[in-house]
């Protein structure tokens, strides 16, 4: 297999973008990515689009998106694995490169969510689990499936909804430094608090928004990669798993062996003690679709011991000068949520933050060189986990 | 129930109510201005307002599995049960991945069980904007699986782990299909 890098990022800014179509909207970020790298569209041999789709009106948005960056006739395609479709999609590219089929494969994952109303998001979202027996007699919906482990939490580890606002607090945080933010505004516990139940016990500011975005990432062979640029970022390889289709199903409440499992593939390609996984990250993003999800990822990934994961986030260990700096970029709850685009937007903030190009405030001391991204589709469907280095692996 | 419309007639009342508000203002926008453009209220971009609606409503077989219906209107939940290696499926299902054969049993599922876990849908899918807020739970049953279902009760704070749940079949309240839930043992 051959070694594949990072040479270009770009993003574009996240939220309601009701001034942008999702071809537009996409190739900001493409635009962005193409002079970051200094290169063409036709240096490309190929494109991968990450876009769930359902809510916004193209049904085939590699197609579109194809036309309107130029990149007719390269062949693209789109991924979908739910709200882990960004990483999904990267690391599609990533074996397309690996296997020795192109040399110059560009990412791109997108989302335009504001095409349709808030209650039909929610209803669409709400199927995402298993349709007939989760959704079409019981009405569930996405916070739903999330508030089962919420309340698990609580019930048995003396987790309180204050804890879960910290979570949120430290997001809105570090999203407000970060310009292409969603959210950009800080919020206190008090205010998270007082925040309207959607699916108790998680409430309106546990839970990350409706977002329109776009990221996109260009990955290149070694050969290419030298061409290209003298600051690469290296892909040190993939850990993946898949959750049943009914929650009820699931073995446990306290955690997604999707992500447990993910973490030791990824833990063992990539030579990481899985005993104490922390020393090796100078940052991470971890899926915090809610913020029991980002919660419960800190010991699914081996940072903690289960049920101590509120004791860490009480100390402030998830901020920059912790044990671990958890979404310097704002997270989903406060960056955004742009299911397509998620999982790209988390490469495109590690790869600024090992290049030491975030925003002054939210920016990690980087030492070791290494970063941690980790993407849930739906409520453990899907995860992708993967690691990005400053060295070549 | 008889004469009173149930939520699932109220439901297409609500939503064609939004699709006329929409096509009146398509109307409105082309016979004043020739195109469907109007300003978004919150950011003040123009855009254009779909003059083609999407209404889907799946068809699913349910063929394999009709025997968990014909139970349920008798009163009983059933499922299957694999007669080579013995694994119960719930929600059922005619294949057993493990044996790869299609030899399966229907077994009554008991009446009580656990709760495991659970929390109350306070934002309501479209589909389900005309109910209450409602409480799903997760209930282990004494057979080894859990069943996903609504939990019918008065005071959602007094349940707990391990809460003894009674499996109920009957028709649902306002939609009137016959279904299941749990309730509380008191």
């Amino acid at each position: 297999m051959r070694k594949v890098a990072i040479v270009g990022v770009g993003i574009a800014k996240y939220g309601y973008r009701s001034d942008a179509t999702l071809a537009e909207i996409a190739f900001e970020a493409i635009k962005e990515a193409l002079d970051d790298a200094k290169i063409d569209a036709r240096d490309i041999d190929s494109f991968v689009v990450g876009n769930t789709g359902v809510w916004s009106s193209e049904p085939l948005p590699a197609v579109l998106i194809g036309e309107y960056a130029g990149l007719v006739p390269k062949n693209g395609i789109r991924v979908e694995a739910a709200c882990a479709t960004g990483l999904a999609a990267t690391r599609t590219a990533y074996t397309m490169i690996a296997s020795g089929e192109a040399d110059i494969v560009l990412v791109i994952g997108v989302e335009k969510m504001s095409e349709s109303t808030t209650p039909q998001v929610v209803e669409l979202i709400g199927r995402a689990g298993n349709y007939f027996w989760e959704f079409e007699n019981f009405g569930m919906t996405f916070p739903g499936y999330y508030a089962m482990y919420a309340t698990s939490y609580i019930k048995r580890f003396g987790v309180k909804e204050e804890d879960l606002c910290e979570i949120a607090v430290k997001n809105h945080y570090y999203g407000s430094m970060n310009p292409k933010a969603h959210f950009q505004n800080r919020i206190t516990v008090e205010q998270c608090m007082s925040s309207r139940y959607i699916a108790w016990p998680l409430k309106l500011f546990d839970s990350s928004p409706i977002t329109d975005g776009a990221a996109a990432l260009i990955l290149a062979s070694e050969d290419k990669a030298k061409e290209i640029t003298d600051s690469s970022v290296w892909i040190r390889g993939w850990g993946y798993a898949n959750g049943t289709s009914n929650l009820s199903k699931r073995s446990d409440y306290i955690g997604l062996e999707a992500t447990r499992v993910a973490a030791q593939m990824l833990y063992k390609k990539a030579g990481v003690d899985p005993s104490n996984p922390a020393k090796y990250f100078d940052v991470a993003n971890l899926h915090d679709a809610f913020t029991i999800a980002e919660l419960m990822a800190l010991s699914d990934l081996g940072f903690v011991k289960k049920g101590e994961e509120h004791l860490i986030v009480r100390e402030k260990q998830t901020y920059i000068g912790g044990i671990l700096p958890v979404n310097l970029d704002g997270g989903l709850k406060a960056k955004g949520h742009p299911i397509g685009a998620t999982g790209v937007g988390m490469l495109v903030d590690l790869t600024k933050q090992l290049q030491q190009r975030a925003e002054k405030g939210r920016q990690a001391p980087i030492k070791r060189g290494w970063a941690l991204a980790h993407n849930v589709g739906g409520t453990g469907h899907y995860v992708f986990t993967t690691i990005l280095s400053v060295d070549k692996p | 129930m008889s004469g009173e419309k149930t939520v699932i007639k109220k439901l297409p009342e609500y939503i064609d109510k939004i699709s006329e508000e929409a096509l009146s203002m398509i109307d409105r926008l082309t016979a004043e201005t020739g195109l469907p453009i109007y300003m978004d209220p919150k950011t003040g971009a123009p855009m254009w307002l779909d003059v083609r609606e999407l209404r889907l409503r799946y068809t699913l077989p349910v063929k394999s599995i009709v025997e968990f219906f014909e139970a349920l209107r008798n009163g009983v939940m059933k499922t299957t049960k694999c007669k080579e290696c013995g694994t119960i499926y719930f929600p059922p299902q005619i294949d057993c991945p493990k044996c790869r054969v299609r030899n399966m049993e229907w077994i009554e599922v008991e009446k009580e069980g656990e709760l495991v876990t659970w929390t109350v849908i306070n934002t309501k899918p479209l589909t389900f904007s005309y109910h209450n807020d409602y409480v799903v739970g997760i209930v282990r049953m004494p057979q080894g699986f859990n069943i996903l279902a609504w939990v019918r009760t008065t005071d959602p704070r007094k349940l707990a782990p391990g809460a003894k749940m009674r499996l109920k079949i009957g028709r649902r309240e306002d939609e009137n299909y016959i279904s299941y839930w749990f309730e509380p043992v008191e």
